[in-house]
């Protein structure tokens, strides 16, 4: 009898879990879709001349050619040349999840330089993971369970709504930053983020914060470094810094490290602090998917070590880093490269937005510029951040990532990477910028002179704060891709 | 003569195993399993219900108190006098100046690891045995990685250098194609020289379409995101015991998916026996545990079996009736040296009438190719949302773009990969038959299985008392006196004694009288102390 009730069901069709049928996967997001905008109508110079071009992916392509002209000279690093092939058979075989030793070894070497030598790692507490997405999952995996929380500063990268919520179960609770004092990150802030997770009954065991800041760009100041560390250790909870923009810092102030703060402070609780890493930026490599966990706690090394089985880094990559990374003199005169190339494209974009009245937060590191739109919005709202956002995308034809999808608690501000092109893409995005604004602004003169006219003189006051953190406390992102989705991603 | 067939106590003995190293995970454990039993009504009034409950009362005023200092507990809000299971408050509860908690999946990962299957190798990993630099070194049979053909594998990479150097020399890959973003579950290029592969391993019965390809890191996280998709936490898969004891880990410990063993027996060569499956999903039912799938690999492991086609209808049948999905992980498809066919569940799909969208492939190539390091693994499903679901969690765990465009170039190249696959069959036939002959010299004999890296191994008459115990003691005195690592049949629950999986694709030739010696030291020891 059960049998046949079963068969009467839905036939056919055993159903899949929650989560794979959930939108824990983020992609309704307003930042993935300027990426499907991208996607189907991509800028090219010559063949696609009015497509929309893409500065919305934090990408690093300034460094490239260093890196090829040192595989170049260096084939033994290669398994796949002569002098590298005799290593084959014991790289093709090595799965061991504590990775290769030389790996390891030249890994903490290059994160130890990236910090000017300031501080040292460890090859032993370096573990492997899938990507810095793997390594958001795994230290998620292995310091929350499901229900508990991570506090993180707004505004922060969208995608660790996906990577540290998805398949943990955790929960991520902004701590809001404002722009009035430049989006640091106060103790009040923490204090009334972590009071009211309490109140709500929800356990936070993390503060996690992106050191250097996506999407902002800045960098934390040893105060506040301290003061994380600080209050961490005081609610006994843990501190996660995301470095994995270390190596983008052009320009002073100079990056501080949480491990400076630890080496510094022998009454600090190192077990309580983490780092996660990736060479997918600094060194431009994300197609390696070399992500890693580092923890001043054995025991989360050990767990992480042991998920590490789900992401390890191919054996032939492992081996080919190892011998990159270790050479000195080639790292030394590549983080100094990529600096200076990142600090003069900065340089030349954010000067060519000045002159057009666009500012940008004041910013050291990172592959993009927080923009400050606010002038620009018809109304100071989400809607009107977003409206402006449909705009960039559909007529500017530019992907820029609103700061909403950032969860940003202020409307109007916008994230717009600047490594990921090269020059002659770049001058055409900022070309159209400049007429972008130029147009808006003789459009909003216009539209004035008319209400002007029309209206008389009249007082508008300024709606009040309160207002706007009620709105975007709300914010969901929003549901409506600009264009139909074209990958099958979507029907889920 | 088997153990009393119990499905859950082997798991329950691992989970309390696991979780005693974290001191409030492991007491938990402790009170949920025999509290569990009291909800359940075993033990009489007294015994069973009014004791346990008087004492869950007094246990709950006593964490009330400790708790009373630590914000957020959610123990603490339980009005007094309701009964209830601990919650994870238990788990993780702390004290104000202790070391703050990591989360309980880390703390019964992070624990030492007491399986045999992972000692062993990690005493190996500490001592390798090397014929010339380090001959009293641990001999590694616990591992299943084919050494036998990678001289082949090198020696096409290096006639085939000049195409694949990174120099971006004419012709040659730049870096620039292979470093930035990729699609995170693979190129699309190597999806269809992987479908390629796949088929021919599998001597050409059956095509493989790359459309329904997700490509992972590794066979281990194909098996955990494929989880992920088709379960809930508390849900279980079935899985015909002895099984690979790595699927403890790779689907147990972050899904939150448990595995509940259907065994099979010695009397039917270990061959999966659907009627056992029937038994295993009745009491999983009895229990209130939802079964969600059956996991079978084809050709098993640790035995070597292979499924044939009248098997195989009846898993779907098996599967159709209880409207669940069907896992077959077929990762050793290509590694059969027996005379006896393969035959994948994808080629049954094609000529019968069966509802593909609950079947899904775990492949990849550490077996069949013999690059483990490389971390390639597949999924490949019948079910367009599974596909849809598993692309984007293969995000966490996508292969490393250098390694891909390798291997599209080697798989590329069809003579040298049909030269591989039947020399790498003959490597295995040779190293199989003088390893089991090796083994009947000393008596023993093992199951007459077809594929795989291993033979499965009938140590049962060594072995006292004939139990798990001294199945244990023999296993512990071959890899620390003998200095031999094999995986015990009790890793890999298996309900009978005495059953070893050895592997001998990490052999040499020259290996295995060294092998049988030390055994044989070992084996006449134990004898005459017994």
């Amino acid at each position: 009898m059960e049998l046949a009730v079963e068969l009467r069901r839905e036939p056919n069709s055993p159903l899949l879990s929650k989560m794979a049928t959930s939108d824990g996967h983020g992609e309704n997001s307003s930042y993935f879709d300027g990426w499907k905008a991208y996607d189907c109508d991509p800028f090219h110079p010559t063949s696609n001349p009015e497509g929309v071009i893409q500065l919305g992916l934090a990408e690093n392509q300034l460094c490239l050619d260093p890196i090829q002209e040192w595989i170049k000279n260096n084939p033994k690093a290669s398994i796949c040349t002569e002098v590298g092939v005799s290593e084959f058979k014991n790289i093709a075989n090595f799965q061991d999840y504590h990775g290769l030793r030389v790996f390891r070894e030249a890994v903490a070497k290059f994160m130890r330089k990236v910090r000017g030598g300031r501080s040292d790692f460890h090859p032993d507490r370096i573990v492997m993971s899938g990507g810095a997405t793997g390594a958001a999952e795994v230290i998620a995996f292995c310091l929350a369970d499901p229900g508990e929380a991570f506090l993180v500063p707004t505004p922060y990268y969208p995608a660790f709504d996906r990577d540290l919520r998805w398949r943990t179960g955790i929960q991520v609770l902004p701590i809001q930053c404002k722009s009035s004092n430049h989006f640091k990150i106060t103790r009040t802030a923490l204090e009334s983020a972590y009071e009211k997770a309490q109140k709500a009954n929800v356990r936070v065991k993390a503060v996690m914060v992106a050191n250097p800041s996506n999407p902002l760009g800045t960098i934390l100041d040893r105060e506040t470094l301290r003061m994380l560390v600080n209050f961490t250790n005081g609610k006994r909870i843990h501190l996660i810094c995301d470095e994995i923009f270390a190596g983008t810092v052009f320009k002073d102030p100079q990056f501080v490290s949480v491990s400076e703060i630890v080496d510094e402070d022998p009454n600090c609780d190192r077990s309580l602090i983490h780092i996660t890493y990736s060479l997918s930026k600094d060194l431009g490599l994300p197609g390696f998917r070399v992500g890693v966990v580092y923890s001043y706690n054995d025991t989360v090394v050990r767990c992480a070590r042991r998920m590490s089985s789900f992401g390890l880094v191919s054996s032939q990559t492992q081996y080919l880093l190892a011998s990159m990374l270790s050479d000195d003199e080639f790292t030394t005169k590549l983080i100094e490269e990529v600096r200076r190339r990142l600090s003069k494209r900065h340089e030349l974009f954010t000067s060519r937005l000045a002159k057009v009245g666009i500012q940008c937060l004041e910013s050291n590191a990172g592959l993009f510029c927080w923009m400050d739109l606010r002038r620009l919005l018809k109304e100071f709202t989400v809607e009107g951040e977003l409206e402006l956002w449909r705009v960039i995308i559909n007529d500017v034809k530019l992907n820029v990532s609103p700061g909403s999808s950032f969860h940003c608690h202020e409307p109007g501000w916008f994230r717009v990477c600047f490594a990921n092109m090269d020059d002659e893409t770049m001058d055409v995005a900022l070309g159209r910028i400049e007429s972008f604004v130029l147009r808006t602004k003789e459009a909003a003169v216009q539209a004035k002179k008319k209400k002007w006219k029309q209206d008389g003189l009249r007082l508008s006051l300024p709606r009040r704060f309160e207002d706007m953190a009620t709105m975007t406390s709300s914010l969901m992102s929003p549901h409506s891709p600009l264009v139909p989705a074209t990958t099958s991603a979507l029907v889920v | 003569m088997a153990r009393p067939p119990s499905p859950e106590s082997a798991g329950e003995k691992e989970n309390i195993a696991q979780t005693r190293p974290s001191g409030g995970g492991g007491t938990a454990m402790r009170l949920v399993v025999p509290l569990q039993g009291v909800v359940q009504g075993r033990g009489g009034l007294v015994l069973g219900s009014l004791l346990p409950c008087a004492l869950f009362y007094v246990l709950q005023l006593y964490l009330k108190r400790k708790n009373r200092s630590s914000p957020a507990a959610s123990v603490s809000e339980l009005p007094a006098g309701i009964p209830r299971t601990p919650s994870r408050g238990l788990l993780s509860s702390k004290t104000s100046t202790g070391p703050a908690p990591i989360s309980s999946r880390a703390a019964s990962v992070a624990g030492p690891s007491d399986s045999p299957y992972y000692v062993g190798y990690k005493k190996c990993r500490e001592d390798p045995y090397h014929p010339a630099s380090n001959p009293n070194g641990v001999m590694q049979l616990g591992l299943a990685e084919n050494q036998l053909s990678l001289d082949l594998l090198r020696d096409w990479l290096a006639e085939n250098l000049k195409d694949l150097a990174l120099d971006g020399e004419e012709g040659n890959l730049s870096i620039s194609g292979l470093a930035t973003y990729e699609p995170f579950d693979g190129l699309i290029e190597l999806k269809m020289a992987v479908a390629g592969f796949m088929s021919h391993v599998m001597q050409g019965s059956v095509s493989f379409d790359p459309s329904r390809i997700i490509l992972t890191a590794g066979a281990t996280p194909a098996i955990e995101t494929l989880s992920f998709c088709l379960a809930d936490p508390g849900d279980a898969f079935l899985v015909p015991s002895p099984y690979y004891p790595g699927f403890d880990r790779d689907i147990k410990w972050r899904t939150g998916i448990d595995l509940i063993p259907a065994p099979c027996r010695s009397t039917e060569n270990f061959s999966l026996n659907i009627a056992t499956l029937e038994r295993a999903y009745n009491q999983a039912k009895k229990r209130g545990i939802k079964v969600r799938a059956v996991l079978v690999s084809n050709p098993s492991n640790p035995v070597g079996n292979l499924l044939n086609r009248e098997t195989l209808y009846d898993l779907l049948d098996f599967a159709t009736a209880k409207n669940i999905h069907l896992i077959l992980d077929e990762v050793y498809a290509g590694s059969i040296h027996g005379n006896e066919e393969f035959v994948s569940i994808a080629e049954v799909l094609q000529t019968q009438n069966f509802d593909r969208s609950r079947v899904h492939i775990i492949y990849g190539l550490s077996k069949d190719l013999s690059v483990p390091g490389f971390r390639v693994g597949v999924i490949y499903s019948f079910n367009e949302h599974v596909l849809s679901a598993a692309s984007k969690f293969a995000r966490f765990s996508s292969i490393s773009a250098p390694t891909q465009h390798l291997l599209v170039s080697m798989l590329a190249d069809s003579k040298f990969i049909t030269r591989y696959v039947m020399q790498n069959k003959k490597r295995l036939q040779k190293m199989y038959a003088l390893f089991v002959n090796a083994l009947k010299q000393l008596g023993i004999d093992c199951v007459k299985s077809p594929g795989g890296f291993y033979c499965w191994a009938d140590m049962s008459k060594f072995i006292r008392p004939y139990s798990e115990k001294g199945e244990l003691e023999l296993w512990d005195k071959l890899l620390n006196i003998a200095k031999i690592n094999i995986t015990p049949g009790s890793s890999c629950h298996c309900i009978e004694p005495g059953w070893f999986r050895c592997c001998f694709t990490t052999l040499s030739e020259d290996d295995i009288p060294v092998v049988i010696e030390r055994m044989m030291i070992v084996i006449n020891k134990h004898n005459d102390y017994h």
